[in-house]
């Protein structure tokens, strides 16, 4: 064997090793985090609502929802006979997918990224989309006419929220001068975090990212009182508990995405940077809660008025505004 | 043969709400057709849980029919009960005490308030909020509890007798009757805080569901419904009844007719009935609960041959009652006017045009009670 062949192969090893790593990693974490979030919201709105929340299983109930993911993993997958079998077994299964791409998009410290991307930004928000995809499979594939609903509904308030959502992380950009996240975060460690510089797009992207990961008050797609399950409602076992699991991973990585954004990423004193990124997109992720657990649901055509006819023109203005007030750099 | 062309234009489709749906508070099926998601037509389909209320009334005596009262409107359980009985003794002319008659009332606007309270959060939950049906459950359990101690149950209350009461009113209970109404008064404003001035709220319900005046007097809309309207028009104010004419309270009167004012109506009209239960606790005279020489459940009360209508103010409208009697120890015929269903039936004018998630609200906003509907 010659020596580059003994070079390739330790290359092709490494890389390898590093991806599955990697994969093992990340997949490894957002299952715990589906789990802590469900428990999370569990109690919050327990608190919310003058109770305890789960308090049996384990202290505090904290292995609550490892019990319940174990009963949903026992439980039978139902296929409805006149469903369209190919796309209805394939949608929970892409949901996930667009949401595990952008996690290992986001640097978590100044030292280590799985992936790093020039324009990471940009791909983060095109990946994002594609689970609106999933979500009108599931919902036209279970051929019910709740679930059709609820996928008709969830398209369009998706692409209406992905567009102030990008309006407002461009806002950052030009303030950053780059579409690298640790670009943008670096150029937060120079100065102040830009919540401070664009309050206004930090709230159009909180508003949008509530939209985008469909929570109250724009649950709309999945409005129980109306729809009873949304596109959901056909699903079961762990078809049903991968939906969860999307959204619930979708919540952190796009409150990460939003931390990074706004808030400094991993920047902060004392702990390390992941800790940092972490707190932050949990600190947003129970805002997120504590919304859903307060408000009413919006009606689908104020929510498609609100998104078009406030945040849009608003998001446009305050890039206009960041457009002439940014300092042009040589 | 071939089967008939449907005559349905193709851009519309039908959506069956229910029997089994989170929304249509009981086994109500709504036919739905749909163009896109709004509504074109609606059919309220009722009679799933149908229990012949009426005919079992021509097969038992006055008595044994007092526990069906509360089963038809089990959230206004009390304000049945005493209709019933009010109605056989106005029939048989059984003289009722003072002092039961001031309690029928304070008992049965402490009912009123529990199913305004129940309302408020089921309604909330249709509109996705969730958290204000905890906190309604909590201070509708402070009532529930009250009346427990009284009646000894919570929610099909069976206390009313031929002649007064079945239990008395306990020397302890005026002090915790306050200790409720306080512990209410205690919880308003964070309900105006979180609800009347939230936004979305205010969008979901201003200007939804507006019923007409003309709607109202076809279907025969009644109770807090027709209140949000803007008539005045209450059982406890234009036919007096029990010992209702002796309080001071005022019809709560709403004129847009929309979710909104329905709403609003509901949430005014407890604070009246605090007002009337902190004047009825005043003015509760002593004595005895049930008249002298009545056990209250005879089983063999020969009311005299007649015809007797009587109406009372439930929490959802106008409740009448028609007893015929030929003489014998069971009614010759019962006839219930319940509430819900004209309130229900006005839907079919009110929905069409609104969204899926509007019929929601004001299915929420009406008040129905599906078992009071059937019978």
């Amino acid at each position: 064997m010659s020596a580059v062949q003994a070079w390739l192969a330790g290359y092709i090893t490494w890389t390898l090793a590093t991806l599955l790593l990697g994969t093992v990693v990340i997949m490894g974490y957002l299952t715990f985090n589906t789990l802590f979030l469900i428990w999370l919201e569990r109690k919050v709105s327990g608190h919310i609502q003058r109770r305890y929340g789960p308090m049996e299983v384990g202290p505090h109930g904290a292995l609550q929802t490892v019990a319940d993911m174990l009963k949903l993993l026992g439980k039978q997958l139902l296929t409805p006979v006149a469903v369209d079998r190919f796309v209805y077994v394939l949608a929970p299964l892409l949901i996930f997918l667009p949401t595990l791409c952008v996690a290992s998009l986001i640097p978590v410290s100044g030292a280590e990224a799985f992936a790093q991307m020039p324009y990471g930004l940009i791909v983060i928000i095109a990946l994002s989309g594609f689970t609106v995809i999933a979500i009108f499979m599931a919902g036209w594939s279970s051929n019910n006419k709740y679930a059709v609903l609820g996928g008709m509904r969830s398209v369009s308030q998706v692409i209406a929220y992905e567009i102030p959502i990008l309006l407002a992380a461009l806002s950052v950009v030009m303030l950053a001068g780059s579409m690298n996240l640790r670009e943008i975060v670096a150029a937060q460690a120079r100065g102040v975090p830009y919540l401070l510089v664009q309050p206004v797009a930090a709230l159009l992207f909180f508003i949008g990212i509530t939209a985008e990961t469909n929570r109250a008050p724009f649950d709309i797609p999945e409005a129980e009182s109306e729809l009873v399950g949304g596109f959901h409602t056909e699903y079961s076992g762990m078809r049903f508990a991968l939906f969860f699991f999307a959204e619930y991973t979708n919540m952190l990585v796009l409150g990460a995405l939003g931390a990074t954004l706004f808030l400094g990423g991993w920047l902060g004193p004392w702990l390390p940077g992941p800790a940092w990124l972490l707190l932050k997109a949990y600190a947003l992720v129970f805002v997120m809660m504590w919304m859903r657990w307060t408000f009413p649901r919006l009606r689908f055509d104020q929510l498609m008025s609100l998104a078009w006819k406030l945040l849009i023109p608003v998001a446009l203005v305050n890039l206009v505004v960041t457009a002439l007030l940014v300092p042009r750099a040589g | 043969m071939s089967a008939p062309i449907s005559t349905e234009p193709l851009d519309t489709y039908t959506l069956n709400m229910g029997p089994q749906h989170p929304s249509t508070h009981g086994v109500l099926r709504l036919k739905l057709t749909l163009r896109g998601e709004r509504l074109v037509a609606v059919e309220p389909i009722i009679g799933y849980s149908h229990r012949a209320h009426e005919k079992m009334a021509e097969n038992r005596s006055y008595a044994q029919f007092l526990p069906n009262t509360s089963r038809q409107d089990y959230l206004s359980g009390m304000i049945y009960n005493f209709a019933w009985v009010e109605a056989v003794e106005k029939l048989a002319g059984i003289a009722v005490p003072e002092r039961a008659l001031v309690a029928r009332v304070i008992l049965a606007e402490f009912n009123r308030i529990s199913s305004h309270l129940l309302w408020i959060g089921a309604f909330l939950l249709d509109l996705g909020a969730a958290t204000p049906f905890l906190y309604t459950f909590d201070d509708r359990e402070a009532i529930v509890f009250l009346l427990e101690s009284v009646t000894g149950s919570r929610l099909t209350y069976c206390t009313g007798r031929f002649g007064g009461l079945a239990k008395d009113l306990d020397a302890d209970f005026p002090r915790r009757a306050r200790a409720v109404l306080a512990k209410l008064k205690a919880r308003w404003p964070e309900l105006v805080d979180l609800i009347e001035d939230n936004v979305i709220f205010l969008q979901r319900t201003r200007g939804v569901g507006v019923i007409t005046l003309e709607q109202c007097r076809t279907w025969g809309v009644t109770g807090p419904m027709l209140r949000a309207c803007g008539v005045p028009y209450d059982i406890r104010k234009v036919e007096p009844y029990g010992a209702y004419p002796r309080f001071q309270f005022d019809i709560p009167t709403r004129p847009e007719g929309d979710v909104f004012a329905r709403y609003m109506v509901r949430i005014l009209e407890m604070a009246q009935s605090v007002r009337i239960i902190e004047q009825a606790l005043e003015a509760l005279p002593e004595g005895p609960i049930l008249a002298a020489g009545s056990s209250g459940v005879k089983k063999r009360l020969k009311p005299p041959v007649g015809t007797q209508y009587y109406a009372v103010e439930s929490a959802r409208g106008a409740y009448g009652i028609l007893i015929v009697s030929e003489g014998g120890t069971e009614p010759y015929r019962a006839k219930f006017r319940t509430p819900s269903y004209a309130n229900l039936a006005v839907m079919q004018d009110v929905m069409p045009g609104t969204m899926v998630a509007d019929a929601v609200a004001i299915l929420g906003s009406t008040d129905i009670v599906l078992p009071e509907i059937d019978r």
